[in-house]
This record gives structure tokens, sequence and C-alpha cells, in this order.
């Protein structure tokens, strides 16, 4: 990246003394190539220690100070990362119940967490537990589909935020399960529920055509999908009913894909879906390579997985 | 002289302005295009390095919270477990009548009433209670779920669904309280609570736990009820109150199902 910050340096002093010629070549080609790195995690669960050796399902697996590192070194690696998390970052081990996620927050909060979205478990300690514990954390919370108007939590959690990375606008909202059923009402109170891809759809539209986003990543707590649920909202259906994202990551299901998954959404384009199973036993690694070259203009993107 | 002066200002006012407007198209109104996605996937495992900074962080916490659970709270004198019958279990009696006895009070003290029955789940017992020192650490394999207690009253009709209930799931959930008589055909011959026969119009007090109360694990007769009160005690705590009150655990054996002769 020096190199190629050098390069437009070079090129828009050369264009400021010669005018023309020059300074055309300096919005093309090499030095408009961008690269942004998402990375990401879901359904940690409270889980800050790696599982024992002798652990009968996870042996030797996970663990937030190992995780810091990896991240730590891909840091070192590009100069445009974003770091995510799908939700549900409350709850399975006593680390939750004795000190009530200050601990997950202030990790992560080391490890720079960028953005993170409400899963179910979040809700565990009331919707007051959890504005409790935000203090403790120094990034965003994101939900587009809870409507908080009517809780503590009203004005704090906004349904999308806009990042800039290199000259790129990246959108990032948020998506939550239907709490109905699935967790008490005393604890997530005048929490209201809407529907996922209605909420979509404006905010899409929104990230697109006022924000001019040049990515948008959707971070979901839906779940991946329900087979005996077959017409249950989940990220496999979000991304086939909607347009415009470009990346969902998810979360509730702890499912672990092998590689992200790809749908096509209502304009026939490709949707990337990716979920790293639980307990950040894995860290998900998305790249995407940006170019203003026009030959790309109406070219279909190649996604390599 | 002058002339040519000012056509060479004129020319190059010109420029600007097309070099203006060339910048404007090609720069402000080009976007840029994804062309590339390149998606991994990385495992955290014992082969990659600990933040020492974070280590550091959370070292005193792990200190507390092991110290914490595994201090010595109480003696248990027999395994208790929920493999070992068809109707009752060591353990699930022991959870029933604990519950029971320790949510009473509060209960009393809230409302004047009593707890006639307990019923729990089965699948709510996620570990046995071994022969040996018995810790908070206990507790939590026990019961790692964050339910509460909550009293919900019953017809006596609807115990007898709850009666239905327990014998068409063949499942020792653990039930404190009542005492179903039964057929060989496993026909409900007589229900009795206090050592009386249930009165269909009179309402009964049965603690359970708020997952169950809200009709988890189907329990579909607990949902209906106008009556019910959340005891904001959690099984979990409970359990830890009595290990702590307790030296040795107290055993309970009671049998909930009498096949008539």
């Amino acid at each position: 990246m020096k190199r190629r910050a050098f390069i437009k340096n070079t090129a828009a002093t050369s264009s400021l003394l010669t005018f023309g010629g020059l300074s055309l070549t300096s919005f093309d080609s090499v030095d408009s190539i961008k690269k942004l790195t998402i990375l990401h995690t879901n359904d940690t669960h409270s889980h800050i220690d790696p599982f024992p050796a002798d652990d009968p399902r996870n042996p030797n697996q996970a663990g937030a100070a190992r995780r810091a590192t990896v991240i730590d070194k891909i840091r070192k690696e590009e100069d445009n990362v974003l770091l995510l998390d799908a939700g549900d970052i409350f709850q399975g081990t006593p680390y939750f119940n004795y000190y009530g996620g200050e601990l997950e927050f202030k990790i992560m909060s080391m490890m720079q967490y960028d953005l993170a979205t409400l899963g179910n478990h979040d809700f565990d300690n009331g919707i007051d537990g959890f504005y409790s514990q935000l203090p403790h954390a120094k990034f965003d919370f994101v939900s587009a589909n809870y409507d908080f108007k009517n809780t503590i939590l009203d004005g704090i959690v906004k349904p999308y935020k806009t990042f800039k990375k290199a000259g790129l606008k990246i959108g990032v909202f948020g998506l939550g399960v239907e709490l109905e059923g699935l967790v008490d009402k005393k604890l997530y109170k005048e929490t209201v529920y809407n529907n996922p891809v209605d909420i979509t759809k404006d905010i899409v539209r929104q990230l697109k055509e006022v924000e001019k986003c040049d990515l948008i990543i959707c971070l979901s707590h839906l779940g991946f999908k329900y087979k005996s649920e077959p017409n249950k909202i989940c990220d496999v259906l979000l991304a086939q009913q909607t347009k415009d994202i470009d990346l969902i990551i998810g979360g509730h299901t702890h499912t672990f894909l092998d590689k992200p998954v790809i749908e096509k959404n209502t304009d026939g384009k490709d949707v990337l879906i990716n979920q790293v199973g639980c307990y950040g036993i894995n860290l998900g690694r998305i790249d995407f390579y940006f170019s203003k070259d026009e030959k790309y203009a109406d070219q279909t993107k190649n996604i390599v997985i | 002289m002058r002339v040519k002066v000012k056509k060479i200002n004129a020319f190059s006012a010109y420029f600007v302005i097309l070099l203006t407007f060339i910048s404007l198209v090609s720069c402000k109104s080009k976007s840029y295009y994804n062309y590339e996605v390149i998606g991994s996937k990385i495992n955290i495992n014992e082969k990659n390095d600990t933040d020492a900074k974070i280590e550091k962080f959370i070292a005193p916490y792990r200190t507390h919270i092991t110290k914490d659970l595994d201090s010595v709270l109480a003696y248990c004198p027999e395994t208790l477990e929920k493999s070992n019958g068809k109707w009752e279990t060591n353990i699930g009696s022991f959870l029933a009548n604990i519950t029971s006895n320790l949510a009473n009070p509060i209960f009393e003290k809230r409302t004047d009433k009593s707890i006639d029955i307990c019923l729990l789940n089965h699948g709510g017992i996620r570990s046995i209670i071994p022969k040996g020192n018995v810790t908070t650490r206990t507790a939590y394999n026990v019961m790692p779920f964050e339910n509460s207690v909550i009293v919900v009253g019953l017809s006596g009709l609807k115990i007898k669904e709850l009666a239905d209930y327990f014998i068409k799931e063949r499942k020792p959930h653990p039930l404190h309280g009542l005492k179903i008589c039964v057929n060989k055909n496993l026909e409900i011959t007589k229900l009795e609570i206090n050592n009386e026969p249930i009165d269909n119009s009179r309402i009964y007090y049965v603690a359970t736990s708020d997952y169950l109360a809200n009709g988890g694990d189907n329990m579909t007769f607990f949902v209906e009820s106008q009556e019910k009160y959340d005891l904001d005690y959690k099984i979990r705590n409970l359990l830890i109150d009595y290990f702590n009150k307790v030296d040795t655990l107290e055993m309970y054996s009671e049998k909930i199902l009498i096949e008539d002769n």
C-alpha cells in the first residue's frame, strides 16, 4: 500500500504541474485498486477461555486472547479492516453469570471491534442489563428491525452505521431474530420486532441511494436456514428476497459453514452469506477488491471461496 | 503582443474549464466496482499465540471465578442422577423437593398462599450430582440455564391434564406433591395432593420454571393460567443457597406413580 500511496502522490503532483495527460491517468489503473478486509465472529457466548485439551467436542479450540493475536497480525498486513460481530456475545460461561458481560465487551474493545448486532441472548440480563454494560463497549450496536423507541435503548442502538475506508463507503445494518417465544417479555420489554425483509428493503435503499455506499453488509442474527420450517425468515431467504446486499454475516443457528454460501438476490446478483459456528472457534475473513476501471462495470464479480 | 497574451489566457482558461469538466466526469461520478471477493475461515486453536495484554486482563477474573466455583459448600452422600428410574429419579425428587421447600417461604410471604406441587422438566437437568463434595460449580453444571421459579395457579381440572401429560410423556420429570394412582392400563384412578383427593374447582399452586410456565416441553396446561407469580429466583441460585444452608444434602425418594393392585 505504501507504494500505491507514493504513486498516487506523484501522479497528483505531476498533474498539478502539467495539467492534461497525466492527470487523467491518475484516476485510473493501479492506484484505484482498493482492498477491504472484513473479519467477523458470531455467537461467541462468553467463551473467553479456550476449551480445555480434554473437552470431548472442541479440544483446544477458541480463546479470546488467541483470536486477538490473529486479528493483530491481519491488521499489520492490511490497511482497511472492519471487525464485526453478529450477536449472542452474552451467556455460556460463568464469566457472564459473574460479571454480566463486562469482560466480553472490554475484551472486544481491546480487539477493536467496529460494530455488532444484538442476539437473543444479549437480552438475558434484560434490556437494562445490556444497557448497563454498554459503557464497557467502545464499539456500537446496530439493529434495523428491533424498534427500541419505547425502551432504554432508544437512540442508542441505531439501524445502521457507515464507515469510510480508503475512499470506500461501507454501510452495515443489523437484523435480529423474533423475540416472542424465544426470550421472556420481561427481559426485552417494549422492544418491537419488525419484519426483516420489509425493513431491509427500506434500509438498503437508504444506504444505496442516500448514503451512496460502495458496499452493503447485513449483520444478521436471524439464523442461517431452518430445515423444519422452510418459510421461517433466515439469511438464505433474506438474500433471495431482497437486493443490493453484498454480504450477510449471520449467527444464531451456530452454523459451521465450510465456506461462504452464494445466493441470488431479486436482481439475479450474488449475495454472500457467511457464519462461523460459535464460541469464537473460528474467525471469518472476507476480502473485497474494488476498482474504478470501467471494464468491471457490467461484469459479474469473481467470488473465490 | 498584448493580444497574443490575452489569447493564451483565454486558451488556458478554456483548458482549465475543460479539465475540471473531465475530472468531474472521470472522478466524481465514477464509482468503485467490486470485482473480486475472497472468503476464508481461520480456526482459532492452540497453535495461535496468546495475546499477553488480554491474558493479563482476564487472569484476575478467572482466578476469582475458579476459587468461588470450586470452594466446597456441602457433601452429597450418594450420586444423584436422572436415569435411575422409570417414573421417579433420585435427582428429580431432590430438585422438586428443594425447589418447593426454598420457594415456598418467598411465595407465602408475598401472597399468603402455599405451594402445593412442584413440577420441573427432565431435560432441564444437565448433569449428575456425584457423591462427594458439592460446589457452586455443581449447581452450574446441573442448571446452566437462567430459568427462574414461577408459581402457577391451576384448577383441579388442569392438574388432571398435568397428570395425563406426565403419564403420556413416560419421562421421570421432577415432581413433588402429587400422587397419581393408575390401573394396569395406566388410566388414572385417583389423584391426591396433600393426602387428599383433588377438588376439580379448587386452585392449586404449582412451582415450576418460567420456561415451562410459558408452555416449554409442551406443558400446555400452564399456558392459559391467569395466575402466575414470578418469584425472580433463579433455580441455580436456589440450588446454591441450599448447598450453603446444609452440610449434607438431604436425599428424597418420592413415589409419584402408584399402580393399583
